[in-house]
């Protein structure tokens, strides 16, 4: 059996399984549609969490990325697993006890402003469809790289796929079929992890391999990996090419982004209460972490093997490899691994001989010995290519493959529902038409999911023509901290912020964040004008104070909010006290909390 | 279901949980940025294993102490709403 017969095979038969919870779980009402009838277990909820969180860019790009990075990516593993601690302490459970569908439904409720709620939807769209054209265009390469579908297809039938689950099920449908997806994406993830950290270090478990010793060395993977990169002139893995200030501050605003995405604080209003809220947020967490503490020993392996393989190694030019590479050996050469001919054709490998001798040299910036580095590898590499570096067997890649791709759309479908709920919630039922009736709404909600995922495929299908979807993730965090999670956290803890602090707040953090990410990205801003050495992946967290204190300041020298909203702000605080209150709630009655 | 205000001390159930969610966070930040990284050079010169340790807090300790701090608040939480009467039994 080949390859690409399992792809298909592993592809094939999770979408099949995707299609089929669709149709079991179709949503019945508006309640079903948007929080999945508020009744969702807390460990599957995490579960879903964990696969709505986990993006293309987790699951294939994060542990290259690392290896490339060595201690720089530390910002990605503790900022996108920090803001869950801010998540659970702070926002989810008392988002939960407020009871509606939205988060601009709370900024709205609770600053009593449809202008508030209007921000609050420009927004929650904006960080989504940035979000989701990165999600969309994953899918393509997936299609494109492993089943020989045009990328456009590719695109299409992954369209077609979340078209089915997310419009007939809604948050209901999405809800299990993410369970479904966290399963086929972490087993992806972990099979050739377990393999490559036995083949380095000779335990099984990446998370103890990764402070082991090399198998039959007697020193530790990380210290010979050190030895190795600064060898040939690069910095030491386990040293920071950042200032100490910018780390901090990219951290910070992955941490605030992460507690301030929209499409991860909806998930936490399927559960039945507050305390399921939290613990909730635990088992997200801990569903995350697995993937995110396998990452960073897999980018360590990688990048030892990667060097100790291909480095000096003799390329094999002729395309019958074998009997070339065995011709090599004789002549007592290394000849170059056979994954690395078989990626080179994808275009994430590439190698020009610039010295003309044959040999693979890898040399980093600060290499002594004057020799051109040869070899260039895409970050995505590492986790695509470690079945084959781990000679598993050709159904191990079909399994990564489908892993890829559940990562990808369970994303995809979680920013879908905020985008159709702000169409159809946010903007239809509560601003132009309130006195719309459930069973339209419901209605509103299927055709603007629908219209979201056409557009979220036309998206994926231009950002691969325009190539900046990285450059645009900096905004959705940082937007996400310095606008959303500023007025949300206020909200909770402040009930003297009002309208007016809020209003100033959003539009502050946004424009700011905006202008700053705006200037640097595509503005020609050049790093030593950055402000106070943050780079705009940081920005976030330094504008989220401005946020906080111009909102704070806004409010302070204007009046204070109706006692309604007050009492709304005292109620949540406590579990089960939740009343509606007039100005706040109007006819929208919040759930309450479920008993049993 | 709902209670009225009046049942509950409200207002010394959320002291309580302000101080504790403030002492959490104070844990959440030195472990993280902390760490992680204003202190990792200084925690480098010990090893976990054979990692260093501000690079392995950065890249392993903090999410396992995130995944502590998450649950050590739950149980807590719990035992202030039972405390209070406020427990969903």
């Amino acid at each position: 059996m080949d390859q690409s017969f399992w792809s298909f095979f592993f592809v094939g038969t999770t979408f099949a399984l995707y299609i089929g919870i669709a149709l079991k779980a179709r949503a019945g009402s508006t309640d079903d549609f948007y929080v999945a009838g508020h009744d969702v277990h807390p460990a599957v909820n995490g579960m879903a969490t964990a696969a709505d969180w986990m993006s293309a860019a987790s699951f294939l790009s994060m542990a290259g990325l690392i290896a490339f990075l060595g201690y720089g990516g530390s910002v990605y593993l503790m900022g996108w697993t920090g803001g869950y601690v801010l998540l659970a302490l702070l926002l989810a459970p008392y988002l939960r006890e407020f009871g509606k569908f939205t988060v601009p439904d709370f900024v709205g409720d609770r600053y009593y402003s449809t202008f508030a709620r209007v921000v609050a939807v420009v927004c929650a769209l904006f960080v989504s469809f940035t979000y989701i054209a990165g999600q969309m265009k994953g899918v393509g390469v997936a299609f494109s790289g492993f089943l020989g579908i045009p990328f456009e297809w590719g695109i299409v039938i992954g369209m077609v796929i979340v078209f089915f689950y997310a419009v007939l099920g809604g948050m209901k449908g999405i809800t299990y079929t993410q369970v479904a997806q966290y399963c086929v994406l972490i087993f992806a993830y972990t099979v050739p992890a377990i393999f490559i950290s036995i083949m380095i270090t000779g335990n099984p478990i990446p998370q103890l391999g990764f402070i082991s010793d090399v198998a039959g060395e007697n020193r530790p993977m990380l210290e010979k990996l050190n030895t190795v990169v600064s060898d040939l002139g690069f910095l030491e893995y386990t040293s920071s090419s950042k200032s100490m200030i910018d780390v901090f501050c990219i951290t910070a605003a992955l941490m605030f982004g992460t507690a301030g995405l929209p499409h991860v604080i909806i998930r936490f209003f399927t559960v039945k209460s507050a305390s399921a809220a939290r613990v909730s947020a635990g088992y997200a967490l801990v569903f995350i972490a697995l993937l995110y503490t396998i990452a960073p020993a897999v980018g360590a392996f990688a990048r030892l093997n990667f060097i100790d393989t291909v480095n000096e190694a003799t390329y094999v030019t002729s395309d019958s490899y074998v009997l070339e590479a065995e011709a090599i050996e004789e002549r007592g050469g290394t000849p170059v691994p056979a994954w690395f001919k078989s990626w080179e054709q994808t275009g994430l490998l590439s190698f020009e001989d610039k010295n003309g001798d044959g040999l693979m040299q890898i040399r980093g910036p600060n290499a002594s010995d004057g020799i051109e580095n040869e070899v260039i590898a895409s970050r995505d590499i590492f986790v695509l290519a470690n079945p084959e570096i781990a000679n598993l067997p050709a159904w191990v890649i079909g399994l990564v493959v489908a892993g890829g791709l559940a990562a990808a759309l369970s994303t995809a479908a979680g920013l879908l529902m905020v985008i159709s709920s702000a169409v159809s919630h946010d903007l239809c039922r509560r601003t132009l038409f309130p006195t719309m009736t459930d069973r339209t709404e419901l209605r509103v909600a299927r055709v603007s999911a629908a219209g979201a995922v056409v557009a979220a495929g036309l998206l994926g299908l231009f950002a691969s023509q325009l190539g900046f979807v990285a450059q645009v993730v900096a905004f959705a965090f940082g937007l996400a901290a310095a606008s959303l999670f500023p007025i949300i956290f206020l909200g909770i803890f402040w009930k003297r912020m009002n309208k007016e602090g809020a209003i100033t707040a959003m539009i502050t953090g946004l424009i700011s964040t905006f202008g700053y990410i705006y200037y640097f990205k595509f503005g020609g801003g050049t790093p030593d004008q950055w402000l106070f050495g943050v780079s705009p992946e940081g920005i976030g967290f330094v504008f989220m104070w401005l946020s906080l204190v111009v909102g704070v300041g806004v409010a302070l020298v204007t009046k204070a909010p109706p006692q309604d909203v007050q009492d709304l702000v005292e109620d949540i605080r406590v579990p089960g006290t939740r009343k509606p209150h007039g100005i706040a709630d109007g006819d929208m009655v919040p759930a309450p909390a479920l008993s049993g | 279901m709902a209670r009225s205000d009046s049942e509950v001390d409200a207002r010394g159930y959320w002291a309580a949980n302000l101080r504790l969610t403030t002492w959490l966070m104070v844990i959440w930040f030195v472990v993280s940025c902390g760490a992680g990284i204003v202190f990792r050079e200084f925690l480098d010169q010990y090893s976990v294993g054979g990692a260093p340790m501000g690079f392995w807090f950065a890249q392993q300790g903090s999410i396992y102490v995130f995944v502590g701090l998450i649950f050590y608040y739950c149980v807590a939480m719990r035992r202030l709403e039972r405390k209070f009467g406020l427990g969903e039994d």
